[in-house]
Formats: structure tokens, C-alpha cells, sequence
């Protein structure tokens, strides 16, 4: 039986770049993936006709250029083009539109409030102060601080340096927005409720959070740290859909010998003398390999696919007490036309865009008390997008491919309002209407249009592609886990807690959002460990 | 408090204009043969009408009209408006009268400049505010407490400047009686076709010249009037690149270029403070007032300041665009030219820039290590650059009351 040097469980886009790193290192890598097709959440596929859905993520902004380049994801048929316009639609009719041209999104901001037109500027240039801290450690293994081992310590002084060259009276700023909640931080610059709304959304994407609690600000500044040609804030499309990050990622593993089996899901990661030696597969079989990479979340990890007794009482209980609270639905929609915003100015470039709904905090905070209380937003947040305006590679000419982010929805109903059950067909088919429903509201074309729906709650998410609760960033991303924290304490170096085991998933620094950072920083430790020559490159830097 | 200003005009196509066109558009589009504009705020604003050469020397040596629409225009009024100016910028306003202008700086907390431009003093309590960047959020901010209202103008003013030497003579010309006794930064009303007319002298060319402001409907009528007062006077429009000229050779900053918006600033360091623009004389910590920065400013004199401003008296005649300063020929960096340019009246090699303190006293040597490029190949001088501290040019007539003819 062959013997690999590696095992990577699980094709997300993180496990194949981890594998393609690896390869390109010239170990002999295999990645397991238990579906039929690879890709994780970075997923294109045809479930209706001729229609192509990215049905997890649905666009892209973090992904580390280097790795982009590095695993020269180009020629192996990526490209992400850049999304412009987009628009918060409101309940009085109205719109806050987001234009490409400064001078037209800026009087477009004084429509409705003069001087956050100014404040805008004033907030764009703080955000781009955090992302400038934030940027280069994206790339770097995060400090222990209690390990004293001179990386760690070097780590820590980077890490000191980079606090002080944010200047003394940012730092304090700085210190206040990583606590904050969203609300609270956007108070501190803007006054008009629809532009508050249009920002916080990104603070509450993917959180078991609302708008008004602590640790939100930092969310919307993981939305905004990534860069399309190095325009900070940017987001683009995949063309052909989010797959194609994986398929161009398998390109260049495939490329430096690595394999992929797919259909092949891991029963257990075999352990034998406090060292990993393999994966014992479903289907019986085992693959040997003395370097063991879990591309899955920290849950899925330590609580499904490890011994408790290899990974030990400590690391158990801290993957128990991991929060990774799904909140988050999504629905795929083909759509036999254009939908038409009725707010929005006909023949416009809004369209092209993210267009959101709700209008204020004030009602995301609501749908956030929904969720509490077990149940989906019954005014839900919709981050919408048609990426079929720009890509025509995803549904046939005329026809369009709609993707619909829904927060917030729960992965257990538990409000009394369910009687005791969880989700069945029946209810998320009600979360669907709901979906439809709001959607219908702003737009009075739109459900004649309607070709065929994909409806995703956290159980779907869950039950694919195996995030646990179906929480999209494998873990929230709060301070409490986030950096050193991440996944826990004394395990956010990506090694596990046996000799040669792994981890690469978001469940690790920095996160999710398909970045692809965890993937390559797990390859770096992984190479450091075999004493094999890096391939993962560095940070290029903004300076 | 009122800033509600521009928004109630604006309709939800707005985003159908993607440029404005200031009321002096179509006449300067008469005078265009090379079609190089740009965007200045949301107006497009000419570079070059002809040739820069012919619209510097319309500076210097007859009338140059530049259009000024597009600068952000703001009004300050109420009981309280000296108090808000006062708090707002680092100069005693107590200071300017009412019928003066005053070029003044602004800073934030930490004694680093956000912009520089001019106040006028249009009443007792009444001030506009001219700035190359956009002011309302600052404004707003800092009139908490105050009596004031305040409102963005920019689109409401057309503005014009009207610079060189025989510009007194024109405006004379035109009916305005007693122009000639408006000293430099006075600024006074006059009447224009039925109209009020602003007329300022002031400018930003470091010569004779005055600032016209009008309504928007008036625009035109101005426009014309110039021209047929100034037939014989070889009157021209002039574009942004020959004012830049005109401006370096004056010695006078230009935000976004000479200093950076320190609330538009990223990196820290790369602000500045007025002591390290050579912007002594506009901060008087002792008003009697508190004001923006002043804090951070007292510190700033006691501990010293980071770097300084320099006019440069460039060797050579390879201007030192983009250039690395030196404490000595390959010796050690210690700043950067900001601006430069060839100054055509000066006759010099001219150029702003900022050194390390100590470095650059007025009578200092420090050098420049210039490259340029001929015909696809690139060539490095060293050139000695001596720190003067008067602009480069720096006529009588700027100054001289009343002008004379020519």
C-alpha cells in the first residue's frame, strides 16, 4: 500500500492549499474529502439545469494574494473580477446607493446626512489605520505568550512594534474598536440610521452576535481587510463561481503531485505512541502517513474524528466550549430574468452589487432577538448579490443566478414557537418563504422570476459540508478567538495535540472568509517541524 | 444649528452626473485647444487651456483668470462666529477685521494640520471659510457649544482668481471705483450689474491679484466684463499646471502635496505640525483661547519638532522632482522634495521639500540626488541646494498700494 508523507482530511480551500504547499515542498501528499466533489464552503455546483450556484461563500476579498500567486492560481484558471455598485434598500422606498466614483458616492451620502459625507472619509481612513495593524499578520503563525521560546518572543515584539507604530492616541482608538460593538462604533462617526445599517452589516455576517454587542466591530473589520489588486476593502467575484478557487487550487496541488480522493470520508485519525500515523477511512480502508492535517473545524476534530483519548481531557473540553454558533442561512436562487429593485434608479449600476436589506441597527437588533430566541429573523438581514451581471459562465444568457446571505438563522429551533422541534423539510421551507418574502418587498418582479430555490440553514451547511452548527467561519470571530485564542489556547500554532497531527482549517488564525491564510501558515509550521525548505510565501507588505 | 446645506437639492438620478461643470465652463471651453482637464472636487477644472507657457506669463506678465468654483466654500454666522474661528484655527482671529481675509491653518488634537486656506471676514459675525479639502464634519464637530450656524457654499459661489500685474488696472477699468485702495487681504463688496460682487486681494500666485465671487448667474456676465475691460491687456484663462508654477515659485503650500490632511493621513509620521510647515508666525498659543491643538503645539515648542519646511535654491537646472535630500553629497537622508519646479520669472531651480531637524536653517547647504530621464535614459546629479527662507519671487508690486498701471 502506498504511504503518503501527508494526509490532509477535508478539500475546503484550505485543506488544498495546505496540500499544495506541501507538494510544492515536494512531499508526497494526499487530501481525503468525504463528498464527491471538493471545494468545502469555496463550492460552485449545478443543482438545477443550466444554472451554476456558488452556494456557500459567494464572493472574494481575503484571499492572500501571495498564495494566489505563489500556487499560480491564474494560470491554473482562477480569476476574481472586481464587483462594483450595490445599495441598502429601505423601507420607505428609499435607497442608500454605494457607487464606484467617490465623488457620486459621497453625494449620495450628503442625500442623506451632509456631514457624514465628511464622516465617511474620516471613518474609511481609520479603517484603513486597523487594516494596515491588521494585514501582515494574516500571513504569520500568532505568538504564544507564555511559551518564551525566541520565535514567540520575536513574534511578540513584532506584535509590540506594530501597537506602537499605530501611534499613541490610535492605539487607544484601536484598543476600543476590537471591544466595541458596531453600533457603538459607528456612532463615533455617523448620524444617518441607512449608512450605520450598510456598514454594520458586515460587523454581524457569520456571528452569533447583534449589532449592539461588544466584538462586532472587529467582524466588519474582517470584511474589510482583504483587497482586490490591492484596493484594501475590495470585493470580487470568482468567475464561475467560488469552485473555481477550489478547482484552480486542486490545479496547482495536482500540478506538484499531490492527490485527491473524493467520496472518502475519514472514520478517525489513527494515533499510535502519542504520534499520528494515518486516517482510518469509512469505507474501512486506512491511508498511512506520519503528518495528519484536519482541513475540518476544531469540533469536528477533536470531538468527531480524534480518539478523546489521543486528543486528551484539556483539548476536548476547550473544542466543546469553542463557540461556533451557526446564524447564518443562505438561499440559492435561478431566476428566469433580471430582478428589478423597484427603489433602485432603472439602468443603474447598483444592481451589480451587494444589495442589502435591512435599512437600521435598530431592526438587525431584532432579527438578533429572533435568533436568540431560537428561531430565524422573521426580518431577516439579506446580503444579496447577482454575480450573473458580471460572470456570464453561471446561468444561460438572459437568466440569472441569485445568491441570498441570510442572518440570522439558527442551526436548533428551540422557540417555543416550534413546539420542541428542530428543523424539519417543513421549516425550512417557511425560512425560504420568509427569505422570498423580504426579498418580494423591495422588488415586486421578483417572484415571477423565480426558477428554482436552494434553501440552506445551518442544518444544510451542517449536513454538506460538515461546519459544525453551520457556522461559516469554522468558530466566531471574537477576541476570545481570535489570534493566540485561535482555535484555543496553546493549540493556535496549527499543531495538534499529538506528534504530527495538524490543523488547517479556519477554526485557526486568522479565520474564515476564504482566505486560504490558515492553509498556507499550517503548510509553513508543518515544513519548520520536517526541517524541509519553506514554500508558503511571506506578507508582501503595504509600506 | 443649521449644516443641511446641499442635500435637499439632491435627487436620487444624481448619480447620472459624474462631473459638474462650473458656471465659467463654456466660456473656458472657448478657449480650449488641448482638451486636458480634470476633476477638482466634483467639477472638472482645465490643466492646460494652450500652453503653459503662455498661462504663466499671464501671471506674470498681464492678467490670468483661474477658475476657483470648485474650492470648498463655507459660511459661519452667528453671535458666536469670532469664538468658533478663534477655537477652530491656530491664528488670532480677534485679530482680522471685518473687510480682511486671513490665511490661516487648522489642526487636530494632536497639533497636526488638516488644511490650510483663507477666512473671510464678511461681517461682524459672519465668515466664509475657503479650503482645499472638505471642511462640514470638522466644522460640526467643533461648534459644539458655540452660537454659529454654517453651511457649505461651494456650489452657490462662482469664484474666480484674477492675477498679475495689470489686473488692478482692468478691474478699474470695469467701474469698480477705489479697487485700488483694497490693500493686500483686504476684501470689500461691489456693486456688479444689479449684484453684489466679492473682490479680495488675495491669491495664490505670490503677485498682484484679487479674488472675484459672484452668484452662479452672474458667472458669465463677469466673464465677459474681463474681457472687454481687459481687451488691450492680453487677458487669459489660465489651467491648473500654470498656477502650480506660479504657486512653487511663491513658496506657498499646497495641501495633499507639501503636507498631508492629518485626518486623511494613515501612516503615523507623516503628518506635520505647523512649526514643521515654517507656519510659526499663524499659531499664537498665548490668543487667550483655547484652540485645536494647542496643547499638543506648547509640547511641541518645548520638546522640539520633527522636521522643517525648506525652500530650495536648487543647483543646476534639473529640477529635483521626487528627490531624496541629503545632509552632504552621499551622505545621509534627511527628507525629500515635495514640490519643484523651474522657476521662469525667478530664473532659479526651485523647490519645497522637508528635512530632519536640525538640518536646514535659512543659510544651510543640504543636497538633492536627482534623477531625470533623457530620451529613455536615466542620469543622476548631485546638486547643492541652499535653504533660503523669502520666496523665490517675490515682486513689489504684491504688495505696493494702489498698484500701479502695469
Amino acid at each position: 500500500m502506498k504511504k503518503y508523507d501527508a494526509i490532509v482530511i477535508g478539500a475546503g480551500h484550505n485543506g488544498l492549499t495546505n496540500a499544495a504547499f506541501l507538494a510544492k515542498a515536494g512531499l508526497n501528499v494526499v487530501v481525503v474529502e468525504k463528498n464527491d466533489y471538493i471545494g468545502g464552503a469555496s463550492v460552485s455546483r449545478n443543482i438545477h439545469d443550466d444554472w451554476t450556484y456558488s452556494n456557500c461563500s459567494y464572493v472574494c476579498s481575503l484571499f492572500r494574494p501571495e498564495i494566489y500567486r505563489n500556487l499560480e492560481l491564474g494560470k491554473h484558471g482562477l480569476q476574481i473580477i472586481n464587483i462594483g455598485g450595490g445599495a441598502t434598500l429601505m423601507e420607505n422606498g428609499d435607497f442608500l446607493g454605494s457607487y464606484e466614483d467617490h465623488e457620486v458616492s459621497r453625494r449620495e451620502l450628503i442625500r442623506h446626512s451632509p456631514r457624514d459625507a465628511d464622516a465617511y472619509d474620516r471613518f474609511s481612513t481609520d479603517m484603513a489605520k486597523w487594516c494596515r495593524f491588521i494585514r501582515p499578520f494574516l500571513l504569520r503563525t500568532p505568538a504564544d505568550p507564555t511559551s518564551f521560546r525566541p520565535r514567540d518572543i520575536q513574534e511578540l515584539i513584532y506584535l509590540g512594534r506594530k501597537f506602537y507604530d499605530l501611534g499613541q492616541k490610535d492605539l487607544h482608538h484601536f484598543l476600543r474598536f476590537f471591544t466595541a460593538s458596531i453600533s457603538d462604533y459607528l456612532d463615533q462617526y455617523f448620524e444617518s440610521d441607512v449608512l450605520k445599517a450598510s456598514l454594520a452589516g458586515s460587523g454581524i455576517i457569520g456571528t452569533g452576535l447583534g449589532p449592539m454587542s461588544p466584538g462586532t466591530a472587529y467582524v466588519l473589520l474582517h470584511h474589510y481587510m482583504g483587497d482586490m489588486d490591492g484596493s484594501v476593502g475590495s470585493w470580487g467575484f470568482a468567475r464561475g463561481g467560488m469552485g473555481s478557487i477550489a478547482n484552480a487550487l486542486a490545479g496547482s496541488l495536482k500540478e506538484h503531485g499531490g492527490e485527491i480522493r473524493t467520496g472518502q470520508g475519514v472514520e478517525q485519525i489513527i494515533v499510535k505512541n502519542g504520534k499520528a500515523t494515518g486516517v482510518a477511512l469509512e469505507n474501512g480502508d486506512e491511508i498511512h502517513a506520519n503528518i495528519v492535517v484536519s482541513n475540518l473545524d476544531a469540533k469536528r476534530t477533536f470531538l468527531g474524528i480524534m480518539d478523546p483519548k489521543d486528543a486528551g481531557e484539556k483539548v476536548v473540553k476547550a473544542a466543546k466550549n469553542f463557540k461556533s454558533r451557526g446564524s447564518s442561512g443562505k438561499v440559492n436562487i435561478a431566476l428566469n430574468g433580471a430582478p428589478r429593485f423597484d427603489a433602485l434608479p432603472q439602468g443603474s449600476d447598483l444592481v451589480n452589487g451587494f444589495i442589502h436589506v435591512t435599512d437600521s441597527i435598530e431592526r438587525m437588533e431584532r432579527a438578533y432577538d429572533d435568533w436568540k430566541a431560537g428561531t430565524w429573523s422573521k426580518d431577516p438581514y439579506l446580503d444579496m448579490l447577482v454575480p450573473t451581471y458580471a460572470d456570464p459562465t453561471m446561468a444561460p444568457p438572459g437568466k440569472h443566478f441569485m445568491s441570498v446571505f441570510v442572518q440570522y438563522c439558527p442551526s436548533k429551533l428551540t422557540a417555543a414557537e416550534h413546539n420542541g422541534e428542530d428543523w424539519t423539510d417543513k421549516t425550512v421551507t417557511a425560512f425560504g418563504e420568509t427569505v422570498l418574502n423580504q426579498i418580494s418587498k423591495y422588488s415586486t418582479n421578483f417572484r415571477d422570476l423565480v426558477e428554482h430555490v436552494e434553501v440552506r440553514t445551518p442544518r444544510e451547511i451542517e449536513a454538506e459540508i460538515g461546519l459544525t452548527d453551520g457556522n461559516i467561519f469554522q468558530g466566531e470571530l471574537t477576541m476570545d478567538q481570535l489570534m493566540f485564542n485561535r482555535p484555543f489556547p496553546g493549540y493556535a500554532q496549527y499543531r495538534g495535540p499529538v506528534k504530527g497531527m495538524y490543523m488547517c482549517g479556519s477554526s485557526t488564525h486568522p479565520g474564515g472568509g476564504v482566505m486560504a491564510a490558515p492553509g498556507a501558515n499550517a503548510a509553513r509550521e508543518i515544513l519548520l517541524d520536517l526541517k524541509r525548505p519553506n514554500t508558503v510565501p511571506e506578507d508582501e507588505g503595504d509600506d | 444649528m443649521n449644516n443641511l446645506a446641499q442635500n435637499a437639492g439632491i435627487k436620487q438620478d444624481h448619480y447620472l452626473q459624474t462631473i459638474k461643470k462650473t458656471p465659467f465652463y463654456n466660456r473656458q471651453k472657448e478657449w480650449d485647444k488641448v482638451n486636458q482637464w480634470h476633476r477638482w472636487g466634483e467639477y472638472t477644472v482645465c490643466d492646460v487651456f494652450e500652453s503653459i507657457a503662455k498661462e504663466y506669463f499671464a501671471i506674470r506678465n498681464s492678467a490670468s483668470l483661474f477658475d476657483l468654483t470648485p474650492m470648498s466654500k463655507y459660511r459661519i454666522k452667528g453671535p458666536d462666529a469670532l469664538a468658533f474661528m478663534n477655537r477652530l484655527v491656530t491664528r488670532d482671529m480677534s485679530k482680522i477685521k471685518v473687510g480682511r481675509v486671513a490665511y490661516v491653518i487648522w489642526c487636530d488634537d494632536a497639533g497636526q494640520v488638516l488644511d490650510d486656506g483663507t477666512i473671510f471676514r464678511l461681517g461682524e459675525n459672519e465668515y466664509r471659510l475657503c479650503s482645499q479639502e472638505r471642511q462640514l464634519e470638522i466644522l460640526k464637530r467643533n461648534a459644539i457649544g458655540f452660537d454659529v450656524e454654517f453651511w457649505e457654499e461651494t456650489d452657490e459661489v462662482a469664484a474666480i482668481s484674477f492675477q498679475g500685474p495689470v489686473t488692478c488696472r482692468i478691474l478699474r477699468n470695469m467701474g469698480f471705483s477705489d479697487v485700488e485702495t483694497l490693500k493686500l487681504f483686504d476684501l470689500r463688496y461691489f456693486d456688479f450689474q444689479g449684484e453684489q460682487i466679492l473682490i479680495s486681494r488675495t491669491g495664490f500666485t505670490g503677485d498682484l491679484g484679487y479674488e472675484l465671487m459672484v452668484s452662479p448667474d452672474k458667472a458669465e456676465a463677469l466673464w465677459d466684463a474681463i474681457f472687454e475691460a481687459g481687451k488691450d491687456y492680453a487677458v487669459r484663462p489660465i489651467g491648473g499646471n500654470a498656477l502650480e508654477l506660479a504657486r512653487v515659485e511663491a513658496g506657498f503650500l499646497q495641501a495633499g502635496v507639501d503636507f498631508l490632511p492629518a485626518n486623511e493621513t494613515i501612516r503615523p509620521g507623516c503628518t506635520r505640525s505647523p512649526y514643521e510647515l515654517g507656519m510659526h508666525w499663524l499659531v499664537k498659543l498665548d490668543k487667550g483661547v483655547t484652540f485645536n491643538g494647542r496643547r499638543a503645539l506648547i509640547n511641541e515648542q518645548k520638546n522640539g519638532s520633527r522636521y522643517r519646511f525648506v525652500k530650495l535654491d536648487v543647483e543646476g537646472n534639473k529640477t529635483a522632482c521626487n528627490a531624496y535630500l541629503f545632509d552632504r553629497k552621499n551622505g545621509k537622508s534627511i527628507g525629500a522634495t515635495t514640490s519643484t519646479a523651474w522657476a521662469p520669472s525667478a530664473k532659479k531651480n526651485v523647490a519645497l521639500g522637508y528635512v530632519e531637524m536640525p538640518h536646514g536653517k535659512s543659510g544651510d547647504v543640504v543636497w538633492a540626488e536627482i534623477y531625470y530621464q533623457k530620451e529613455l535614459k536615466w542620469n543622476r546629479v548631485w546638486a547643492k541646494c541652499l535653504v533660503v527662507d523669502k520666496p523665490f519671487w517675490d515682486p513689489e508690486r504684491k504688495r505696493l498700494t494702489p498698484p500701479a498701471d502695469f
